[in-house]
Formats: C-alpha cells, sequence, structure tokens
C-alpha cells in the first residue's frame, strides 16, 4: 500500500454508535491522492463526506480499514498520535472559520506555530503567503472586525502557516457570498498551484469543487465516481 | 503564546473573572480577618499587661490558661506577703470581672496603681474618686459613644464615668476594687498580683523566690508571661482556624470548579479549534489551570485588600470588642491555601475540557 501517494485509504469504514443502533457512515472506502493535488469531494447531506474528512485529518479513528496519510497508519495511531497528526502533518479550513473570537488574526496564526512547538511567529517567507492571501494588512484585527471571507483567508493561513503536507478543507466557502467564495477558491488554487500545497476540499458547490484537479463523488458511504484526471 | 490565549479569555469575559476573583477574595479576607483578630487580640493583651510595668505576675490557682483570669481566688492577704519579699518594690493587687466578652471590668487600689505604672492618660475627665466612678478607655468611649460625666450600668451597677483614659494600661474598664470586690461577692480576694521589683536583674529571683512561698499559685516574669500570649497557648484557637482554613478551601474549589466549568462550557467549540490544531491534553489543561491560577492570584490580592477594609471596619465599629492586625505573614499562607484550592477546583473541569472529543467540540453552537 505504498505508490506515492500522500493519502491513501483502503476498504475504510466507520460506523458511528447512537443510542443502541450502528449507523455506518462509511462502508469502505478507497481512496488515493497524491502529493501536490486538488481533489474535490462532493456529495449529498450523509454520503459520508465529512466523516472521510474527519478520519484523514486525525480527528476520529476509523472503525475498519486502512488509512494513511504522509506514510503514517492512522489506523494504529492512538489519540496522543493523531493529535500529532493534526499538529503537523494536515491543516484544517472550516465551513464556520473557526478562528479564535478572542485573538487577533495574527494570533489566531501564532497559536498554531505555537502549539505545533514551532514558536509564535512564522518564518519571513510565510510574509508572501499572507500578501497572496491578501490579509497582510487585517492582522491586527479580531475576527469580529473581520469579514467573512477576511475570516476564511485568515482561517487558510492559519491552516497552511506549519506547512502541513495536506490542507483540509470542510465547504471552506458555505458562509460566504459568491465574490468571497470565488476569492477563497482561487486563493486555494493559488497555493496548490505556486507552493505545491495537496488539498482535499469538501464541498456542496459544484462550481467550487471544479477548482480541484479531479472530483470524487460519494453517496451512502461509497466513492461511486471519480472525475478529473490527478495531477 | 499561552499566557495571551489565557489572558485574553480572561480579559473577554470581564464579568465571570470579575466574580470569580470577587467569590475567590471572600475566603482569602476571611482567613486573613480570623489570623488578624486572633493576633490583634492577643497583641493588643499583650500591650495591656505590659503597660502594667510589672515584671512579676502571680495568678489565682484556679487559672486555666494564659487568657483566663480566673475568679478572684488569692486572698488580698497574700499581697503584703508578697510586698515584704526581698527585692520586691512594689505588688499591686488587681480583680477583673468579665462582662460581655472579651471586655472585663478591673478592681484596682488606685494608689499602687498609679505607683506602678505612672497612672492613666486622661482624654476626658478625672482620676477615680467615688465607689461608683468608672474610667473608660478611648476605644470604648468611641464604640459606645460615652463620655465623662455620663452613667452607664455594668453588671447591674449604675457607674459614673468619671474620665475617659487612653488605651494600653491593664484594662478597657477600670474601677475601684473594694466596689469589685462587693459587686462579687470576693471582699478580701484578688484575681492577680502584678509585681515590681528593685532591679531587673532580681527579676528571676524573685520569680524563684515567689514560687517556693506560692506553691499552687502560677508565678511569672512579665516576659516570659507576655510571650506566652500566643496562638498555640489559647485552648481550641488552632482547631478554629483550621477548620476557617478548611471552609475556605472548599468555598475557593467550589467557585473555580464552578467558574471554570461555566468557562470550558462556553468554550467548548474554542476548545474543539485548538484541538483541530493539534494541541495535546496536556495543552487544554494548562490553559484551564493557569487561567483558574490567574483567578487564584486576582483573589488572594482582592482579598489582602479586603482585610484592610474588614481591619478598617473592625476599628470602627467594635474598637474595644475586637481588635485585628493585618498579618503579613499570612499573606503567602493565605495564597498558597487559594492557589492550591484554585488548581484543584480546575482540575476537573480542566480534563473534561482536554478529553473532548474535538469534532463534537466543534459542532458546539
Amino acid at each position: 500500500m505504498s505508490n506515492g501517494a500522500i493519502i491513501e485509504t483502503r476498504d475504510l469504514r466507520k460506523v458511528y454508535r447512537v443510542g443502541h443502533v450502528d449507523v455506518p457512515a462509511l462502508r469502505g472506502v478507497d481512496l488515493e491522492v497524491q502529493p501536490g493535488e486538488f481533489l474535490s469531494v462532493v456529495g449529498p447531506s450523509g454520503s459520508g463526506k465529512s466523516t472521510l474528512f474527519h478520519i484523514i485529518g486525525g480527528l476520529t479513528p476509523p472503525t475498519a480499514g486502512e488509512v494513511r496519510v504522509d506514510g503514517r497508519n492512522l489506523a494504529a495511531l492512538s489519540d496522543a498520535g493523531r493529535t500529532r497528526i493534526r499538529r503537523g502533518t494536515v491543516g484544517f479550513v472550516f465551513q464556520k472559520f473557526n478562528l479564535l473570537p478572542n485573538l487577533t488574526a495574527r494570533d489566531n496564526i501564532a497559536v498554531a506555530r505555537h502549539i505545533a512547538g514551532l514558536g509564535g511567529k512564522p518564518d519571513p517567507a510565510f510574509d508572501e503567503v499572507l500578501r497572496l492571501l491578501g490579509i497582510a494588512g487585517r492582522l491586527g484585527h479580531k475576527p469580529n472586525a473581520l469579514s467573512g471571507g477576511e475570516q476564511q483567508r485568515v482561517a487558510i493561513a492559519r491552516a497552511i502557516v506549519n506547512h502541513p503536507a495536506i490542507l483540509l478543507a470542510d465547504e471552506p466557502t458555505g458562509n460566504l457570498d459568491s465574490e468571497n467564495s470565488k476569492a477563497v477558491l482561487e486563493v486555494m488554487r493559488d497555493l496548490n498551484q505556486r507552493l505545491g500545497q495537496t488539498i482535499l476540499m469538501i464541498t456542496h458547490n459544484p462550481e467550487a469543487a471544479a477548482y480541484g484537479h479531479s472530483t470524487v463523488h460519494m453517496r451512502d458511504g461509497r466513492i461511486v465516481e471519480r472525475t478529473g484526471a490527478a495531477s | 503564546m499561552t499566557g495571551r490565549l489565557v489572558l485574553e479569555n480572561l480579559k473577554n469575559r470581564p464579568m465571570r473573572s470579575l466574580l470569580s476573583i470577587l467569590l475567590i477574595g471572600v475566603p482569602v479576607t476571611l482567613i486573613l480577618t480570623l489570623a488578624g483578630l486572633t493576633q490583634g487580640m492577643l497583641m493588643d493583651s499583650q500591650n495591656r499587661q505590659r503597660g502594667v510595668g510589672a515584671d512579676v505576675i502571680v495568678r489565682g490557682k484556679t487559672t486555666t490558661s494564659v487568657i483566663n483570669f480566673s475568679g478572684a481566688s488569692i486572698p488580698m492577704g497574700m499581697v503584703e506577703l508578697v510586698q515584704h519579699e526581698p527585692h520586691v518594690k512594689l505588688a499591686m493587687g488587681v480583680i477583673n470581672h468579665p462582662i460581655d466578652l472579651p471586655l472585663v471590668i478591673t478592681g484596682i487600689d488606685v494608689a499602687k496603681f498609679n505607683r506602678m505604672t505612672g497612672g492613666f492618660t486622661f482624654d476626658e475627665g478625672r482620676p477615680l474618686q467615688g465607689p461608683d466612678d468608672i474610667l473608660v478607655d478611648r476605644f470604648y468611649a468611641e464604640q459606645h459613644h460615652a463620655h465623662a460625666g455620663q452613667t452607664i450600668s455594668l453588671m447591674g451597677h449604675a457607674w459614673h464615668i468619671a474620665g475617659v483614659i487612653e488605651p494600653g494600661k491593664l484594662a478597657r474598664l477600670v474601677v475601684q476594687m473594694p466596689t469589685l470586690q462587693n459587686l462579687d461577692a470576693a471582699t478580701g480576694k484578688i484575681g492577680q498580683i502584678y509585681v515590681k521589683v528593685d532591679d531587673p536583674a532580681n527579676i528571676n529571683l524573685v520569680v524563684d523566690e515567689l514560687r517556693g512561698l506560692l506553691r499552687d499559685y502560677p508565678v511569672n516574669s512579665m516576659a516570659d508571661y507576655t510571650a506566652m500570649w500566643n496562638v498555640n497557648q489559647i485552648p481550641a484557637i488552632k482547631e478554629f482556624t483550621m477548620v476557617v482554613v478548611a471552609i475556605g478551601v472548599v468555598i475557593g474549589i467550589a467557585v473555580v470548579c464552578l467558574s471554570m466549568y461555566m468557562a470550558v462550557l462556553q468554550r467548548t467549540r474554542e476548545i474543539g479549534i485548538l484541538k483541530a490544531l493539534g494541541a495535546s491534553k496536556g495543552f487544554i489543561l494548562s490553559i484551564i489551570l493557569i487561567e483558574a491560577t490567574l483567578l487564584g492570584a486576582g483573589g488572594t490580592i482582592l482579598g489582602i485588600v479586603f482585610s484592610f477594609g474588614a481591619q478598617w471596619l473592625i476599628r470602627t465599629l467594635v474598637p474595644a470588642s475586637f481588635q485585628m492586625a493585618i498579618v503579613y505573614d499570612w499573606w503567602p499562607r493565605a495564597a498558597l491555601i487559594i492557589l492550591t484550592a484554585a488548581i484543584l477546583g480546575a482540575l476537573y473541569p480542566g480534563l473534561s475540557a482536554a478529553r473532548h472529543d474535538p469534532i463534537e467540540a466543534l459542532a458546539y453552537e
């Protein structure tokens, strides 16, 4: 199970226990994502795409199957091991931005570096990323003083400040108007093209999905189709 | 960065932070006030005993502790006996009658008292003359709005306030000894004998002589006697202090636990964000513990400030009944007690936060 893929899952299954009932969320997912690929995952609600996002991001363990991220088998990792994966290997962008409301944009970015043990201040090269994101002049503001688009761009900056192998984005444009959605998607495409950032993006929006090199379609906990070509 | 995260959390919920500090400050004030009252009243008693100017004290044989003056169990004739011992310059008997504790009326032999102490300093009025005259000290006068020339009723007896005296010499309320002996049906009896020695170098000699002469009566140099006025010599005060400290710890734990539990609930989503960023359980726990420690430190500082307020209130409202010292040596103890309580109180909410499932926490609204 090693062909250079940065994300690789085999027969990945996840069952949630709701009361006394087992609810399968993933029913055997096989997926490969190559380094530098921008993959979109689409599907209706309940198709399992968020569960796949959570497992690949190390937020929850799978029930069965294998999942390798940057060469490490997450299924075999403890909670502490998955925490280390989140700290250094993956970066998250959420639909609701999920910035810490009490901290400025600068501190929201710094806290990710602090948690990763890299010190609060980003390396000078990161200034270029901030310019690319168009938030260099907004870093002293707290989230409630930023527009939705600016908040999401700060969240992207926070997600990549530690140079993670993979950027996981869950409906990154779900709370944005079309103008800001476009800006955020273009930023993500820029990051992918200029920095080679691997991106796995979940979305309901076909236009957003079109920004990826390829699109995985999910239904009822399974991948039913993969369109487009891997980079 | 951790510090900034904690400080911003405290700053952005000012009402919760201030209320927590206020509530943590209450047990600190309680502890410092109790310790301050204990120390203040002991120091006041020491000072008034020293103010007599005696070198040796003979107490009644029924006395049970250093702060207990016992009844009038010493025959007055013993004063003359002591007076005739070598190196004794002056022996003076006094009788005490407790009224509203800790207040005591003391009956004195005015002439001997003046010889031994140099007499009272008067703020108002004149010395004792008639049998129903009473002197009250400034603290008592302030507390009871008493002035020279007024009549007060104590022990079911009407007393004429002859004067208001400066505190610091033996008693707050002073009357003629025979009157108090009659009221107590203790004619010919006294409670203590204060002895002035001809030369300080002979104090130990006189103590030894008197111990030989008065075998059943506690005899001490005034230096030893006043040194005995400490917490360890007062029955049950240490235990009482321990109980108050324990109550303080329980209040501190409860307040911090409740406050931090609320904080964790309010910040569930933020904890989820931190966990998604890779924050370890230890990091989450440390944020909660540092925040609780800061609240504890704030509460300790506020409690110290409040203890000055308590001292002012006591001095203003009941200066004769209670004296409160500012107990600097208790500040670090109170801080340690409350910080320990704060950390203990924050452990449950902290561990609960550290165990949050990041997905559930991120979905929390």
